[in-house]
């Protein structure tokens, strides 16, 4: 491992081009002597092409190039929660220990600390036998039972009963296998499970517009795209915060460092409102600010997905959540000019949509290895440019996710936040979530949820007549709808994610449509009696 | 490392601002090398690209004059670097870092590579004070905190110009330590100046009452040395923020000057064109100028900045401005109806946006009823906006008794709050929104 294989033939930008022997194609190698973390994306007749990670100023042609024998991975342990990495998952807290508050440049550090001890709790004794993808033990990672998972099948020869660092073997199969507490796993292959099932549990967000319009499940897709100052970062915190998942992966990808570092204090101050615990316990955060390299911002999705996908292996809810999917799309954009591929639409290279496809392919609900059930949903922004909707990104996201949550530039200029549009967006999982929140909160969801949008699309088509019109123009029933709409607009479908109401639960959510669709009613009969409409409206 | 400097005489083409040499023993990316043409004049470049042992070299400067034959090109092995020093202050640069004022350079404390690192996320510290501008439409409405970049969104012919100088003249951390030496300084970038522009802004340099530092590119400058300018600002800034734990105000103007100089820069190069002919990769360079904005948990000072940019066929959805936008923490846009009205600033406060106001404000911070009165203004001033559409159909007469307010209110808002020749602290601002909202008799 990491011997010199090769040394650098030519340098442009990111992207090296190095004379080398036995790599293999997405290798990761060092490059330099600073060692800058690079990854190798073609081979060709004696010249191997190598896209680094980190800034290559300064770097030399004749320089050495080491392989590592490996493709990116990632390590995968106790101790990811509460963390916060860099896209190639180095501890950001650790790197600002060794070199201050900038990030000047090569240096590797691990994702999990080896120092640390655990006390390690085996599910195993001597002699038992064990399955692949079997627990035989845990540590307890903040509130999280933080399952060790054999690889193998076999029989125990002996584990350990004390406390463990991860680098130490904790128990001994009778052929010899030696398990470990941490391990290091590819990141751009998906981890494996037996097989996949069919979401239909809903994912609780706490904002009423989607959880009651447009909710969506366990193990489902969604998209927000919106142009710029639509309410993306601040919807995708809220739901960082008050989603109900066990585990929460947050990738900052190629956005503002002044938002992460609001977040950051944020998160540590706050509550988890479904259990009552910091919500960093159940965190994970990727950052890759939009100044940091952006090798490593198309790198990051993956990191940070595979980290979810480890907790979901051990049977937990994990939401995954990026902001924002544009910026690692056109952080492969560069990779691939930089490559001089041909171009497909809008500069992107034409495997953009079949790399989108594949990376929500790896949302779902599954049953594991060892036979439980986990899921892994996807919540992702999309900056489309210019707020323009058929640009290639949202167009690829839309062929594959679930649903479809459009912020709208208008309702945002209006102060309506979310900026959820009610008319465009839509979720696929709705019939069956439906159903569950029918048996769960109130047989009435579904019959207030087709009531609501009614009463909205009912508004849209007077609108247009209130605006050559005026409002007193308007039959007294139609005046009560606008009224009542417009109450929906801005007291059920508004959210201040600055206040206590920033989140609602599914009980709320009911109480309130209920309240104004009743009020609704029961000002449309006494319109029928005869009632003034000032009189009902006062 | 290499011990020595090493020079070639093996050019083999020049095109534009691009030169190849070849038969280098040894280069390094971001290299700086000094190109010597045949008539002794000097003039730098730095490695762009390195294929074997042919380099591209971008050259900051003219290319005019150069030859094939007997321009020498001298591999200097270090990073494109500036010297810093506390005396730079109240200085005047031009964009090849040459005294503008006849003075010679202040003695060096330091050399500092110009492109900088970038902040470790943990690093840094949330923007949360709040810095006068001395403007109520911003320091009312759209607060900006130190550590924040906020662009202002002009257009082709509005006075862009004459609302920087009035920060540049009236900005300030609070008005008790407003001008105060060692501790507020602006740092004043432009690129792409006409002479005519020139002229006005070194006149408002004269007349600043802050300390200062300025770089100034002229229109007919090299398209490089544009790429750089705004580059020296931040690096000078980081330094006296981060090094001086001074609060730095940065204005760069114009940024669409710049964009589009990085666009030439890039076809030069025979890169892929993105939208509109702009570079795939202006996200990514214009972040790493804007990010550079911010405070840190571990030091004193902070950067602020306040791009301008003008927005091609007012268009706000063109490549320039939507990429500032989604990088920046908001924008300040200038109306055009509301300059034709004859409003200084004409800033339409309804697409405009401080995202990192609700930090800076309230109590302790500017005054406890700031986020109460800034609410209001907006909320009737957009309703009196959305019912002078409607005025246009009905008439004045067809509207309620209240709507009649609310129209009289964006009126009054704009000739009294909005416009204005004077500074206005903050207090001033505020009572001023409190008056207009109680002279009206507003009713809920």
């Amino acid at each position: 491992m990491k011997e010199a294989v090769g040394i650098i033939r030519g340098i442009s930008g990111p992207t090296v081009i190095a004379e080398a022997k036995g790599l293999k194609l997405y290798d990761r190698v060092y490059v330099g002597r600073s060692m800058l973390t690079g990854e190798v994306v073609r081979l060709e007749e004696g010249r191997s092409i190598i896209q680094v990670y980190e800034d290559t100023r300064g770097l030399s042609i004749g320089e050495p190039v080491k392989s590592t024998g490996m493709p990116l991975t990632v390590r995968l342990g106790p101790g990811l929660l509460s963390s916060i990495f860099d896209g190639l998952q180095r501890p950001l807290k650790r790197l600002e220990e060794e070199m201050g508050p900038f990030i000047t440049g090569g240096r590797e550090l691990y994702g999990l600390d080896y120092v640390r001890r655990w006390r390690f709790f085996p599910l195993k004794n001597r002699g038992d036998e064990i399955e692949e993808g079997d627990f035989y033990g845990y540590v307890e990672e903040g509130p999280f039972k933080h399952y060790l998972i054999s690889h193998k099948r076999g029989i125990i020869k002996w584990i350990a009963e004390r406390e463990i660092s991860l680098n130490e073997v904790i128990a001994e199969l009778e052929d010899g296998t030696e398990l470990f507490g941490c391990h290091e796993w590819p990141v751009r292959i998906p981890r494996p499970y037996k097989r996949k099932l069919p979401a239909f549990e809903p994912l609780i967000i706490g904002q009423r517009s989607i959880d009651l319009l447009f909710p969506l499940a366990r193990g489902g897709t969604a998209i927000l795209p919106g142009g710029f100052g639509t309410g993306k970062t601040i919807l995708e915190q809220s739901i960082a915060k008050f989603a109900d998942a066990d585990i929460v992966v947050y990738v900052g990808c190629g956005e503002r460092g002044n938002e992460m570092a609001e977040m950051l204090e944020e998160f540590m101050k706050l509550k988890d409102p479904w259990t009552d615990r910091p919500l960093m316990d159940r965190t994970i955060l990727v950052v890759n600010t939009s100044n940091m390299p952006v090798a490593a911002r198309e790198a990051s999705i993956y990191t940070a997905v595979t980290m979810a996908e480890y907790y979901r292996d051990m049977g937990y809810h994990v939401l995954f959540l990026a902001d924002s999917l544009s910026r690692w799309a056109e952080a492969l954009r560069e990779i691939s000019s930089a490559l001089e591929e041909m171009p497909g639409e809008e500069g992107y290279p034409t495997y953009l949509a079949s790399r989108l496809a594949s990376f929500f392919e790896r949302a779902g609900v599954v049953e594991t290895i060892g036979g439980r059930t986990g899921s892994l949903s996807m919540i992702l922004s999309v900056s489309p440019p210019g707020g323009d909707f058929t640009e290639p990104v949202t167009q690829s996201c839309l062929r594959t996710a679930g649903a479809f949550l459009m912020l709208d530039t208008s309702l945002a200029h209006r102060r309506h936040f979310p900026a959820i549009n009610w008319f465009q967006s839509y979720s696929l999982y709705t019939k069956e979530v439906v159903e569950f929140f029918e048996k769960r909160v109130s047989p009435d969801w579904s019959a207030l949820r087709q009531r609501c949008n009614e009463i909205l699309q009912k508004e849209e088509s007077l609108r247009e007549i209130v605006e050559i019109v005026g409002m007193e123009g308007l039959q007294d029933s139609d005046r009560l709808l606008m009224h009542i709409a417009e109450k929906i607009r801005l007291e059920f479908l508004s959210q201040n994610a600055y206040t206590e109401d920033a989140f609602s639960p599914p009980e709320r959510t009911l109480r309130k449509i209920k309240d104004i669709v009743e009020l609704y009613e029961r000002a449309l009969d006494s319109l029928k009696k005869g009632q003034s409409l000032e009189e009902i409206l006062r | 490392m290499r011990a020595l400097e090493h020079s070639y005489r093996t050019i083999s083409s020049i095109k534009g601002p691009l030169l190849f040499v070849e038969k280098v023993f040894s280069a390094r990316t971001g290299e700086i090398v000094r190109i010597i043409s045949p008539s002794g004049e000097e003039r730098e470049g730095e490695v762009l690209k390195i294929e074997r042992d042919t380099v591209l070299i971008e050259v900051f400067g003219e290319t005019k004059g150069l030859d094939i034959k007997n321009t020498t090109v001298v591999f200097t092995d270090s990073l494109k670097k500036i010297p810093l020093s506390e005396d730079m202050i109240g200085r005047v640069f031009s964009s090849s870092f040459k005294p503008l004022d006849g003075i010679p350079l202040p003695v060096p404390e330091k050399w500092v590579p110009v492109t900088g690192y970038p902040m470790n996320p943990v690093s840094r510290a949330r923007p949360e004070e709040f810095i006068e501008t001395g403007l109520s439409v911003i320091d009312g409405l759209n607060t900006l905190v130190k550590g924040q970049k906020l662009p202002v969104f002009s257009c082709a012919g509005l006075p862009s110009k004459e609302v920087v100088a009035f920060v540049l003249k009236n900005a300030g951390i609070r008005k008790t330590d407003l001008f105060k030496k060692e501790e507020f300084v602006i740092v004043f970038g432009a690129m792409g100046l006409t002479f005519q522009d020139y002229s006005f802004y070194m006149k408002t340099l004269e007349e600043m009452k802050a300390p200062f530092v300025a770089f100034i590119n002229m229109a007919d400058q090299p398209v490089l040395e544009r790429l750089l300018t705004p580059r020296f600002c931040l690096t000078v800034a980081e330094y006296l923020a981060f090094d001086k734990s001074m609060d730095v105000l940065v204005v760069l103007t114009d940024m669409t000057n710049y964009c589009d100089a990085l666009r030439e820069v890039s076809t030069a190069r025979e890169e892929l064109p993105g939208r509109r002919g702009y570079p795939g990769y202006m996200y990514s360079d214009l972040a790493s100028i804007y990010e550079r904005a911010g405070r840190l948990k571990s030091r004193k000072g902070s950067i602020t900045l306040l791009p301008v940019v003008t927005m091609p066929e007012d268009d706000i959805t063109h490549p320039i401005p939507d990429l500032t936008g989604y990088i920046t923490e908001g924008q300040i846009v200038l109306s055009r109806e509301l300059h034709q009205k004859g409003i200084f600033p004409p800033v339409d406060v309804l697409p405009s946006l401080s995202r990192l106001m609700q930090n800076g404000i309230g109590e302790g911070r500017t005054r406890e009823d700031h986020r109460k009165i800034a609410n209001l203004l907006y909320k009737y001033y957009a309703k009196g906006r959305d019912l002078r559409r409607l005025e246009a159909i009905v008439g004045r007469e067809g509207l309620t008794e209240q709507d009649r307010v609310m129209l009289d209110f964006a009126d009054a808002f704009e000739r009294e709050f909005v416009a204005q020749n004077k500074r206005r602290d903050i207090a001033e601002t505020l009572d001023k929104g409190i008056e207009i909202i109680h002279r009206l008799k507003i009713i809920g």
